[in-house]
Order: structure tokens, then sequence, then C-alpha cells
């Protein structure tokens, strides 16, 4: 096979493939599936990130899924229900009075309480990295490119705080470094106040001007006259909101295992068919063009395909046999591996190796 | 031929104010010219630019009153982003203007919001990246770049559109000499190629002031008058040097470049005395008389037989004792390093500018010395405790850096570029109180420093009303009540008008005559000439020029203040120098 150039996937790809792993995970109390998981994001990304700022903050999301872990550890420790039989250690325990819902603290430690914990908690962590990855691998201001024009005021919103918000980092260490200057290094809520009002400002400051850029540049201008523009009725707002209302239910009817098959598929599609014309109507009026457009063929298809292969591995499995999907926890026992769901889980990992490499 | 832009008595109020910002301004720039917008700090010259592509008062709020046209759109039925393909707007400061993350995508981003086809924008941007000469710069993350290469990425992002009015506001503000000069090149490129209208508002009019074809003058009550150059900078409240030399020496019509002023001044250069004649700035070094022999090389290609003079006697001090002493300061940043092994001495009187251009380690350096900044290696040392009643160390050597930072700024105050980060009160009374507080000094301390610095603000007043001087003088009052022997200014001068610069000058001036060093960096070598008796210029993190202001800041094209082009080879640097040597009619 001749190399593809390397360029950019689409954003949108990216985004269905994590999103297709992320449900995957939400789905599943497996730890081995999950630990799948991880292995396989963390190859994609190792494989397809870029140089961006943005590729760099993956490891602050797999920060972050360990520090849930171990939160969810510590929590249990400490309040939560000890139950099982293989007993670990003991904690100093105390029961809180009735008024305090009589929780008890500490206590006995068994093997099994704990592991569902920390499975519930790598579960968790597990969605979280899948985001992360998404975050990784597609730039989210190209993703912003494909957002509706009927959502403008959104779009501005959103396009604001995914610019300033790694500012707001830069402004707080300089308004630090800036205390030091008077002789303040003490603590506290007085130097809440101290940060936070300078820091508060220069960002309202920088928010606005970059608003007042991307007017004054021409974002969300409308080709028709503007005072046509104004009156533009129920259709499009209405057809949106039913829409995402009709998606919502759907999306928790094929989520959950116990409602009926009809409150699932073909609810989402019908809501989502809804919600796009919706936007299509508020979006008449906005016309734009794409720079140098991403293309959407081959590995993009590939890609897509692959985060929906998982999660309908994932979803087959869970109706078929839903104990394969979790750890069983009481009594213990080892960890099934459905062959479904493995399948499709290592199928996710061919993005890393089929797309094109990043630009370097 | 038809205006591009028109006012009809306009006048704008923002919403709370008792009085409006422009006050019935009747206007009419034509197409292709460039006007300059110029006044004081605070006058309404943002509010006039932002009318013009009607962001006032659409944007800011506000009511207007009158009628604004661009190329016969009205501004009241057109919001800023249905006028995106007539008016090119770039901010104050570029970088907020950003929407995306690369060159490229950002000249692009206009185009695909007017729905341009994708095979037009593929060639406007290469057309644009070749006008401005920014073509190896395409693919770069708009972060990494430089100030002027910044400037002219804005610039160039609202060019790709084709606008027919380009509305700058204090394009060259906060750039170097040589960034500055990049801009201006693109500018009047734009203006005498392409016919594009520029409206433009500028502090630093000495920069602007020749290419200019008409400007608009804003008064601070909101009156607005327009004329030719020449005409309106003849009674302007706000005048370069080259329109003080030429007013005081009463050249008609008043030169604006540099070449027109030096093909009259040839009987002014004739009838001043070869070297200026030191005036009271002498007082500052006068108490530390010092033998000046020039030991170490000096940038300088001035005639031998011209010694400075010696109110400018600085730099390499001999045998006086200095106050501040580093060695080696080296300065890093991750893999960059900012400050390679830097060794200088401040002394105790002077005023030291330092310059360079955008991203030579000067603020890197400052706060280092302050102590606070990161130092890799290298020493830093300051004498305690020599002036005034906040003694740390008593008299003995002491590396601030090792203190608390309570104590540090008792030796060495930093006044840091953004001086707003360090004001988090309400009122300019709070402030003051707090810094009262803070530094363990008598009540009323800061707010006496306050009052000499800039008489007559309000203590009511909210910081962020202040004007841009007046902040400046707060922050500075701030860290002078911890009385600090040595005083770092870092970029104090962005953003002010000549008033405002020549109420700072004089304000360091005191300071330095009382006794103080105050080493401050700048990128504007009319402030220093006025202000500095000695120079250290940096480049690439390392000095490599340091000596009195007349010898490193003549010599060189860029950094040469307009007196000093005009009268070279004469060695005069401001217009002050040239009044005290030669008093007007019937002198001399």
């Amino acid at each position: 096979m001749v190399p593809a150039l390397p360029r950019a996937l689409h954003p949108v790809a990216w985004w269905l493939w994590a999103i297709g792993l992320a449900v995957a995970a939400s789905l599943t109390a497996n730890p081995l599936l999950l630990a799948l998981i991880l292995a396989v994001v963390t190859v994609v990304v190792v494989n397809r990130r870029t140089t961006s700022p943005w590729a760099r903050a993956f490891r602050l999301y797999v920060v972050l899924g360990a520090f849930v872990v171990l939160s969810r550890l510590v929590l249990h420790l400490l309040v939560g229900l000890k139950v099982g039989e293989h007993r670990l250690f003991w904690l100093p325990s105390l029961t809180l009075p009735a008024w305090a819902a009589g929780i008890n603290l500490g206590g006995t430690v068994y093997l099994e309480g704990l592991l569902g914990a920390g499975i519930q908690g790598l579960r968790l962590a597990t969605m979280i990295v899948c985001i992360g990855a998404a975050n990784a691998l597609a730039n989210p201001k190209r993703l912003l490119r494909a957002l509706p024009g009927s959502l403008q005021e959104v779009g501005t919103a959103v396009v604001v705080s995914v610019t300033v918000a790694p500012q707001l980092a830069e402004s707080v260490g300089r308004v630090l470094r800036a205390r030091h200057l008077r002789g303040q290094n003490a603590g506290g809520l007085r130097s809440v106040r101290q940060v936070a009002l300078p820091v508060l400002q220069d960002t309202l400051d920088r928010s606005l001007a970059l608003a007042a850029a991307m007017d004054s540049r021409g974002y969300g201008r409308r080709v028709s006259e503007p005072s046509q523009s104004r009156r533009r009725g129920w259709a499009a707002p209405g057809a949106s909101f039913a829409g995402l209302i009709g998606a919502s239910i759907g999306l928790y009817g094929l989520l959950s295992a116990d409602t009926p098959a009809l409150l699932g598929a073909p609810l989402l599609a019908l809501g989502l068919v809804l919600a796009v014309v919706g936007l299509r109507l508020g979006g008449r009026g906005v016309r734009r063009s794409t720079y140098r457009p991403d293309p959407w063929v081959t590995p993009e298809w590939l890609t897509a395909a692959a985060g929906l292969v998982v999660l309908a591995a994932t979803l087959v499995e869970s109706r078929l046999d839903p104990a394969a999907m979790s750890q069983q926890v009481l009594p213990l026992g080892w960890p099934s591996l459905p062959w479904p769901a493995v399948t499709g889980i290592l199928l996710a990992a061919l993005p890393g190796y089929l797309t094109p490499e990043p630009p370097r | 031929m038809n205006p591009a832009v028109t006012f009809e008595q306009v006048s704008l109020t923002y919403a709370g104010e008792p009085a409006p910002a422009l006050r019935a301004v009747d206007l009419a720039i034509e197409e292709g010219e460039l006007a300059l917008v110029v006044g004081r700090t605070g006058s309404g010259k943002s509010t006039l630019l932002g009318a013009v592509n009607g962001s006032v008062p659409h944007f800011t709020g506000g009511t207007l009153a009158g009628r604004v046209t661009v190329c016969g759109r009205d501004t009241r039925t057109h919001r800023p982003r249905d006028l995106a393909d007539l008016v090119g707007v770039v901010g104050q400061d570029p970088v907020a203007g950003f929407v995306t993350d690369t060159v490229e995508e950002e000249l692009a981003y206009g185009m695909e919001q007017l729905a341009l086809p994708a095979a037009v924008m593929r060639k406007r941007v290469e057309e644009t990246l070749d006008l401005l000469g920014i073509a190896d710069l395409r693919s770069r993350p708009l972060a990494q770049l430089s100030g002027g290469q910044q400037q002219r990425v804005a610039i160039g992002s609202v060019l790709t559109t084709h606008p027919r009015v380009l509305v700058l506001d204090e394009p060259t503000s906060a750039l170097d000499p040589t960034g500055a000069e990049e801009v201006l090149a693109a500018i009047t490129r734009l203006v005498h190629d392409l016919g594009v209208t520029v409206v433009l508002a500028e502090h630093r009019i000495e920069r602007v002031v020749q290419y200019a074809d008409v400007i608009v003058h804003v008064a601070p009550s909101g009156l607005v008058t327009s004329g030719l150059p020449a005409v309106v900078m003849a009674t302007s409240d706000v005048a370069p040097p080259i329109v003080e030399l030429g007013r005081y020496a009463g050249w008609s019509p008043l030169p604006l470049s540099v070449r027109d002023a030096r093909r009259v001044a040839g009987p002014l250069r004739d009838a001043l005395p070869p070297v200026p004649i030191p005036h009271d700035r002498a007082v500052v070094n006068a108490r530390a008389p010092v033998p000046m022999p020039h030991d170490r090389a000096v940038v300088s290609a001035r005639a031998p037989h011209l010694s400075p003079p010696p109110n400018r006697a600085a730099g390499n001090g001999g045998d006086r004792p200095s106050a501040l002493r580093a060695r080696a300061v080296v300065v890093r940043h991750g893999d960059l390093v900012a400050v390679a092994a830097v060794s200088l001495d401040l002394y105790a009187g002077e005023v030291t500018a330092l310059m360079g251009r955008n991203g030579a380690g000067k603020s890197s350096l400052m706060w280092a010395l302050q102590g606070t900044g990161t130092r890799a290696s290298g020493s830093v040392s300051v004498r305690g405790g020599a002036v005034g009643s906040g003694a740390v160390g008593s008299g003995a050597d002491v590396d601030p850096a090792t203190l608390s930072p309570a104590q540090r700024r008792r030796l060495v105050g930093l006044v840091p570029q953004s001086a707003s980060d360090l004001l988090y009160l309400d009122t300019v009374r709070e402030e003051c109180a707090q810094a009262d507080r803070e530094s363990s000094a008598a009540p009323g301390t800061c707010a006496a420093h306050l009052d000499t610095l800039a008489p007559g603000i309000p203590p009511g007043r909210h910081p962020r009303d202040l004007s841009e001087g007046q902040r400046l003088a707060l922050v500075l009052a701030i860290q002078l009540t911890a009385d600090p022997p040595t005083v770092l200014l870092d970029e104090p001068t962005r953003g002010l008008d000549y008033a405002a610069k020549a109420a700072l000058a004089g304000a360091l001036t005191d300071l330095a005559a009382a006794g103080r060093t105050v080493l401050l960096s700048t990128h504007d070598v009319e402030f220093v000439a006025t202000v500095a008796g000695r120079v250290i210029v940096m480049a690439e993190g390392d000095v490599v020029a340091d000596g009195p202001t007349a010898d490193v800041v003549v010599s060189s094209p860029a950094f040469a203040p307009q007196v000093a082009k005009i009268l070279a080879p004469l060695p005069y640097l401001t217009v002050r120098d040239v009044r005290h040597a030669h008093p007007p009619v019937g002198g001399s």
C-alpha cells in the first residue's frame, strides 16, 4: 500500500470513535474489558496524536483518571458499604448518630467491596480517558467549524471559552507572581480575592475582545437583509427542541437494558432527524465556506466505523449475556472474556495504524 | 470622489456617563487616504475607531446620534458582521483577536465567514502572505510569533476579505522599533499600492505622522477636528519631538519627516553650540561626581573630540560603589535561555534604560534582578538599607532572592509590565491604605507618593477607571511605599501619551535625584533620551551595548531619537537639550 500523505483526520471521525469507546466503557463493569479499552485508546493516541497543546493535555486526562480511581477507593474505605468474606484489614470504626443517617466510618475492609469500588472508579476513569483521547487526536477548534450556523451565539461562547481557558492559566500564574511584588505570600480567603479579581478582569477583557473581533470579522453573518432575519418563527427552534428531547429519550432507551425496544433506536433516529431539520431551518440565512475542508474519505469511514463496531459489540453482548459484561463480586469470581466485545474493542485499535499520519 | 467613511453630526454617549465621548463629529475620510487619529489617552480615539464599523454602539452599548456611513452603508442598520466585507478592524492587542491556531487558518477565517469559494480563499491567502512578507510563517502557531509578526498576521487576516477600509488601533505601540518599521512598511504599501483607506490611531505619533494624509484630532471634550497634518500638528495637544522642535524653531510649514526637518534645520544646527549645555539633570549626578573612563568598548561611532555632556555621565562607573550588582545571571524558561550570563552594575542616583527587541530577555532579567523571578545561575547582590528607614541587612550586600517577598520589596521594587495585576481593591484610597499596611509605613505614605507622582486623582475612584498613566502612578506609589533603594519598571511607557510620559520622566528623574537607582525597560527611544543617563541594549539574552545614552543611542539607526537624527552630527537628543542651549528669539 502506498503510504498516505500526512494529514489531520476529520475531527468528527475521532469523536465518533472516542464516543463509541466511552459508551462501551460505560456499559461494562468487567475490569479486563476496561483495561483493554484503556490500552487500545493509549496505543492509538500515541500513534496518531499531533504536536498541538491539546495533544499534550492527554497526560492530564490520564492523571485525572487515576485520581478518580484513587478517590473512589478512599471513599470506599471511609464510608463505603463493606461487604464480603475475604477480610483484608481493619480500620478504626465510628458509627455516626442516627440524624447523620447512621453511616459507618471505617470498619473492616473486605476484598470484594474494595474490588467493586475500584472497578466503578476504573469505569469512570476509562470514559474520561476516552474523551481525553478525542481531545488529543482532534483539535476542538476544528470540530467547532462543523457547528451549524443557527447556533451562532452558542458558537461564539464556545469558541471564546475554548480560546480563553488556556490563557486563564497563564494569567493566574502572572497574577500570583505579581502578588509577590507586593510582598504578599499568605494564603487563605483573602488571597483568593487578590488573585481572582485581576484574573477575572483580565479574562473578561480578553473574552470581550475576542467576541468583538469575531463579530467584526463577520461571524454569524446572514445573507438575507437583517430586518427579515429577525422574524424567524417557531418552526426551527420547535423542531430542534422536540428532536433533542426525542434523541435523549431514545438514547436512554438504547443504553438501558430493561426498556421496550421501541423506545430505543427508532426514537433516537427520529429525534436526531428532527434536530438536524431544526438546525438546518434555523441556519438557513448563514452561509459559510471552509478553507481546506477536511475530507471525509476511507480513513474517516474506517475510524468512525471502528467506534460504532465497539459500541455495537458491547450492546449486543450486554443484551445477550449481561453477566459476562461485569465482574462477579459476590461471590468473588474470575472475570470472563466475552469474545464479541473483545474483538470489537481490538478492532478499535485499527485507526491507530490504518489512518494517515498526522502532520508534524 | 466619494468619501469612504463619513460621520454626520455624530455624538456618542456611553450609558451612565454624564458627558458624550464624541460630540457632534463631522468627518469625511476620502477613499485611499491614511487618516491618523490622535489625542490624549481616554479622549475617545478608540470610540471613534469603533464607530467606523459599528461595533460602537452595537457591541459596546451607548447611544449614537447622527449618522455614520461606510461606502454608503449606514452603521445604524448594519451590524459589524454585516460590514465585515467592507471594514477590517485590528484591535490594540492582536493576540486577543485571534480565533484560530495557525497563521494560514487565521488568514482564511474572515473569508470563511463571508462564504467565499475555496479556490478564491487559497489564492488570496497566498497573495496576502506575500504582500505582508510572512510566507515563511504560514503553518506556524500564532502564539510562537514575535509581536511584529503577530501584528502583521492580524492585519493580513482582515485584508484577505479585501476590505475598502482598514481600521487599526495602535498597531505599533507594543512593538520594538524594528517591528514597528515592518508593520508601518506593510501599511504604507497597502495605502500606496492597493488604495486601501486606513484609519489609524497611535500614541507614538512620531512613527506615523510622516505617512498620514489627514490628521483627525480628538479632544478630551469629544470635539473632533481634522485637517492637513502640518496644520493640525501646529496646534495639537499631543506633539511628537519633531513637531515640538519645529514649533520651537518656528519652521513653517511644519516638517513632519526627519528628511524634511533636516533640510530646514541648517540654520539651527549652525546656531547651536557643538555640545549641549548640561541642565538641571546634571544635579542628579553632581552628587556623585565621577571620572568617566570609557574603559569598556561602547558601540559608538561618535567623533572622539565630542566628550559626552556631564549630565549623561553614566555606566562603567569606575570606583563608584554599585547599588545593585549582577554577575553572570542566567534565566531559563524550559529549553529557552532567556538571559545568557548577564553581568551589570546599577548605581545610585542614575536612571538606566534597558532596550532591545521583543523577546530579548529584558523582562526575565528584571524579574531575576528583583529576586521573584527564577534564576538558573549567577549572583545578584543589593546594598541593603542604603536609603530611608526600610533598612534590611543594614548596609551589607544581600541577595534579594534569599529574602521573603516582603523584605525583598524593601530592597528592590518592581513595577511589572501589566501593572494592574497588582491592584485588586475597589478604590484608590483602599489600595493606598493596604499598601501602607503591607509595608508597615506610616498611614498616608502611599497617598503622599501618589500625590507627587500624579496629583489630583480622586481617592474614591476605582483603579480600573483610571487612565493608563494614573494606574501606573498608583502601582509605582504602592511600590515606593516600601521605600526600596532600587526601582525597576518593566515597559512603563506602554499606552502613555506624551503628557503622561513627561510626567513619568519627571517622577523618575526625581527618584534618581533622591538617591534611588532606577532601571526601566522600554522601546520608546524618545522617552529614553529624555530620562535615562545610561542605556543597556540586550539581544538574544546578551548585553550588546552598555554606555551613556548619547553614545549608545545616537549611533544606532533604529534607536536614535528624532532630534538626534535631525541635528546630527550634533549630539542633541531632546528638544529640551536644544531649548536649554539656544534661547529662541534674540538669543545666542
